[in-house]
């Protein structure tokens, strides 16, 4: 299987000098063409920067990125991005929110109109497979969060791109809605054959969608470990009660646990009270 | 038990959403409008009231009969229509002359961090400077003519607008910039397909507002050599005590202001459908 995307030896820093923060520290991953991944860790390990990173809305400071072999230079087509929230144009409607790709001259430079008339249709079919035909002609703002996440995935799947990064997409949704768009996002991906690089901070959200797993750890941002997720690649949500899967979000937990520094400030606490207690 | 036959418990008498001093409470169109009206009409009838009971010189404040009185004979003997065409055109082509160049100048202040520096600092410096102080210079530069009159009210609009236009587009979310720039839009591109349409609502909000400053720099500017327009009138009118069209003066200004004020917002409700649609 070819490699999609390829980050070799990646360094990013914010800042210079003495307040200069390592953001990630010389990551090595490689994710395989088709391959669904997802990014967890504790808050400021470095997901979300290296998602960023990979879009080429963030650029990194040695190492390389290589995607399909080349190294990137900035945003491209063949990478799309699904932002948290707020990325949607409001002033458009969801169907001219999933069209806006066609506008730009990236994606039009050797159009015809036979290009547009494949276009058009691709637009229809990523409404209906979304589920948003009822809604395309609705201002994003009549949607609840969830349909507006359908509309978000749905705008950057309009090019056709071979890498799908989506940066805690479902984190501001409920937990019922959350599970319709995990199934959705599965099929989708496996319907459009494109490979997906996914950050959250919820566990079980990152295996039940992930064939692998990334723990990254904080204080400088690193990969940590990589898990293989012991399930079939068909996923259902009675997955979630099995004991692999629960085995693994129990090892992920603890490892991510581990890595945050929290259990110091644990330390902290009980010998602040230990000191109140003797005064 | 069937949900459906549970009784619903009476609402408590106590918690009340509707009324008077409920905050941020919502109150009955009707009494809306009921309201309104006698925000307008209580401070007429005081005014009117105060004027009768002859405890006040009418020299210093003539009664709401003689001031209609004197708009018609304004209107009759002298050039009233005249005076508001010409202070109109005085204020709206000084404020379209800001607008001018304050809408493309904002908006690379509020795009380029690099144009900010250099010209942010230097607008806040001058926006402090009185624009009556620049009287005798506009006479000296441009003459006594329109331009000097349009020259002053300009002075006292743009370095204002400048700096709302800049900020109305560093509103603008990061993350819809964003998504264009995964979607592989360029820089123009972004501008003008991104930044321009998102921060429209606001731009015409901005020009609405500096619309009634451009009012309030026009008894200022026609203190220049002027021998028509509303704001000279008040300034001969209190050179021979005739508080009444003072009086008259005042009003009118504060008339024309609101019936401009109600077009913005009521082109605001026709050109941004989207954000008063509900679902």
């Amino acid at each position: 299987m070819s490699i999609a995307v390829q980050c070799k030896g990646v360094w990013k820093t914010f800042g210079s000098g003495a307040t200069a923060v390592t953001a990630l520290k010389d990551i090595d991953l490689a994710v395989a063409d088709g391959e669904f991944v997802t990014l967890v860790g504790a808050s400021g390990c470095g997901k979300s920067t290296l998602l960023r990173t990979i879009a080429g809305i963030e650029t990194h400071n040695a190492g390389d990125i290589l995607v399909g072999g080349t190294p990137i230079k900035g945003p491209g087509v063949d990478r799309a991005m699904v932002f948290q929230n707020y990325s949607l144009y409001p002033w458009l409607s969801v169907k001219d929110n999933i069209k806006f790709t066609r506008q730009l001259a990236a994606h039009t430079r050797d159009r015809t109109s036979a290009d547009v008339e494949v276009a058009s249709g691709r637009a229809d079919t990523l409404l209906s497979v979304m589920g948003l035909t009822a809604v395309a002609e609705a201002y994003p703002n009549q949607l609840s969060g969830g349909m507006q996440q359908r509309v978000a995935i749905a705008r950057a799947l309009m090019s056709r791109p071979r890498i799908l990064l989506m940066d805690e997409p479902f984190g501001a949704l409920d937990a019922q809605t959350r599970e319709v768009m995990h199934d959705l996002i599965l099929h989708v991906s496996q319907l459009e054959h494109c490979t997906v690089i996914f950050v959250t901070h919820d566990v079980e959200e990152a295996i039940y969608l992930g064939q692998r797993v990334v723990l990254m750890a904080p204080r400088p941002g690193r990969v940590d470990t990589v898990y293989a997720v012991p399930l079939t690649q068909e996923r259902s949500q009675s997955m979630k009660h099995q004991g692999a899967f629960l085995e693994l979000k129990v090892t992920i937990l603890d490892r991510i646990r581990s890595t945050s520094g929290m259990k110091t400030d644990l330390d902290l606490l009980q010998r602040l009270s230990r000191t109140a207690a003797r005064t | 038990m069937n949900a459906a036959t549970v009784p619903m418990p009476a609402s408590k008498p106590g918690r009340r959403t509707f009324g008077f001093w409920v905050i941020r409470g919502t109150i009955s169109q009707r009494r809306y409008w009921i309201l309104a009206a006698a925000g307008l009409l209580l401070p007429l009838l005081g005014w009117a009231a105060l004027s009768a009971s002859g405890i006040v010189n009418p020299v210093f404040l003539p009664g709401p009969l003689s001031v209609l009185a004197r708009i018609g004979t304004w209107y009759s003997n002298d050039d009233l229509l005249g005076d508001i065409g010409i202070s109109t055109m005085r204020v709206v082509s000084g404020w379209a002359l800001s607008a001018l160049v304050a809408l493309p100048l904002g908006l690379f202040i509020g795009t380029y961090r690099s144009v900010q520096a250099l010209l942010e600092p230097l607008t806040d410096f001058i926006r402090y400077m009185p624009a009556v102080a620049f009287i005798p210079l506009v006479m000296l530069w441009i003459g006594i003519d329109e331009g000097a009159k349009i020259g002053i009210i300009f002075i006292g609009t743009f370095f204002q607008m400048v700096l709302m236009v800049a900020e109305d587009v560093r509103r603008v979310p990061m993350a819809q910039i964003e998504a264009a720039q995964t979607m592989g839009a360029t820089r123009m591109e972004i501008i003008e397909k991104v930044i321009i349409p998102s921060a429209k609502p606001a731009l015409v909000d901005t020009l609405r507002i500096t619309m009634g400053w451009a009012w309030t720099y026009l008894v200022v500017a026609e203190l220049v050599a002027a021998n028509s327009g509303l704001g000279y009138a008040i300034i001969k009118a209190q050179r021979f005590l005739q508080t009444d069209k003072i009086f008259c003066g005042i009003i009118l200004i504060g008339l024309i202001g609101l019936a401009m004020d109600q077009c913005f917002r009521l082109m605001h409700r026709k050109a941004f459908p989207w954000l008063y649609a509900r679902s």
